[in-house]
């Protein structure tokens, strides 16, 4: 290889005064222009507007992703705030139906008592009636048991 | 070329052979200018396909260009640092995407069937002339950098940690772009050649691997000068901690 590139090197020095592999000439400032200019091209056509475009999707990205944080937040805060209510709710629920019972409770007890006056005081009035009538018709009966027994009396008496 | 005793098979093979072109005083080398013309062409190419209408949801082309985008700016920002990563990444990426092109298109591309009168057209990086222009270019960058930064501080880098330093830091500046370009120039140039001699030899099949470790030298070679220039921008833009 290296006698090769030897060879190579001595036959284009040989052959002609120029040539050979350390060839140094105007190509060199002139690559380095071209590489400049192709620098300043690639960073107007190239790196500049693709950075832009990543650079934009990434900050797209990231206020995305804090909006998105934002609202997971404000639904934690909202459920709790939700669940909050519900329990309040649920408690106030739970007070009306114990009062709406012990109302219930009393006024059944109340038409229950005004009721069972009531009736003990007709058992009472018909009772007292009852009696009253009882001693009308005893005193009738005594009465027409009286006569009667004064009618037997006389009868049997003047016979004998 | 010169007749060389072994003619017959050095015909398929040309090193240090260039097309000439004229340009007032001076003479550049036709085949590296006409093969990089390719390779900006293609570059050009697919960028503005790719940017003709960019979408928050990319599609096509654009996803391989924010593809490139994001790594080009991982590599900047990593070696640069957070501050001033932003002014350099255009260069960065220039560098990594015209090295990265050119080794490829080198490889892939078919040269070998445009027939030119001297020289044969290749990756313009196996040109001395490119990688030289490249690390000096790269050179310029980081003293640039430097010195906009930080002024006459940047001086400072010299003698620190302490200025035993500074001897080693001076022979640095030389032995940066030096290292760059044969590097550069050395790998492509080497795989260009075993695989033209093992496609020489052997035409069918066997020089398909090293084709293959080619392409992936082609590729770290293009990160290293990439990652070696975001690294020296970035040791000139650093602020010592005191």
């Amino acid at each position: 290889m290296t006698s090769w590139l030897l060879l190579a090197e001595a036959g284009a020095t040989a052959g002609s005064p120029e040539g050979g592999l350390f060839d140094l000439d105007a190509t060199l400032p002139l690559m380095a222009l071209q590489v400049v200019l192709l620098t300043f091209i690639l960073n107007t056509l190239f790196f500049r507007p693709v950075g832009k475009a990543v650079e934009d999707r990434e900050g797209y990205i990231a206020t995305s992703r804090t909006q998105a944080k934002e609202k997971i937040a404000q639904s934690v805060r909202l459920e709790a705030d939700l669940k909050e209510q519900l329990k309040g709710a649920r408690l106030e629920a739970q007070k009306v139906i114990l009062e709406a019972e012990q109302d219930s409770d009393r006024l059944y007890r109340e038409a229950m008592a005004v009721a069972q006056a009531d009736a003990m005081a007709s058992r009472e009035s018909a009772r007292s009636k009852i009696d009253v009538q009882r001693a009308d018709a005893l005193s009738l009966l005594e009465a027409d048991a009286d006569r009667l027994a004064d009618l037997i009396v006389d009868r049997l008496l003047p016979a004998s | 070329m010169a007749p060389l005793p072994l003619a017959l098979p050095f015909a398929a093979l040309e090193v240090g052979q260039h097309l000439y072109w004229q340009l007032g005083n001076y003479k550049i080398h036709g085949q590296v200018f006409l093969s990089s013309w390719v390779v900006i062409g293609a570059l050009l190419a697919v960028v503005v396909v790719g940017t003709r209408r960019l979408e928050r949801d990319p599609k096509g082309v654009q996803n391989l260009l924010e593809f490139l985008w994001d790594y080009l700016r991982d590599i900047a920002r990593e070696y640069i640092g957070e501050k001033a990563y932003r002014d350099w990444l255009p260069f960065i990426g220039t560098l990594f995407l015209f090295i990265f092109v050119s080794n490829w298109g080198g490889a892939l591309i078919p040269w070998k069937l445009i027939h030119l009168p001297s020289g044969e057209l290749g990756a313009p990086t196996a040109d001395i002339n490119t990688t030289i222009a490249l690390a000096l270019l790269v050179s310029l960058a980081y003293f640039y950098a430097g010195l906009s930064r930080k002024g006459f501080r940047y001086f400072e880098y010299y003698v620190e940690p302490t200025p035993i330093m500074l001897p080693f830091k001076i022979v640095e500046d030389f032995t940066k772009p030096l290292s760059l370009s044969f590097r550069l120039f050395g790998n492509i140039l080497a795989d260009e050649l075993v695989v033209a001699v093992l496609a020489f030899l052997v035409p069918l099949v066997v020089p398909l691997p090293v084709m293959f470790l080619g392409l992936f030298t082609s590729a770290i070679q293009a990160l290293i000068f990439a990652t070696l220039a975001a690294y020296y921008i970035g040791e000139a833009v650093h602020e010592e901690h005191h």
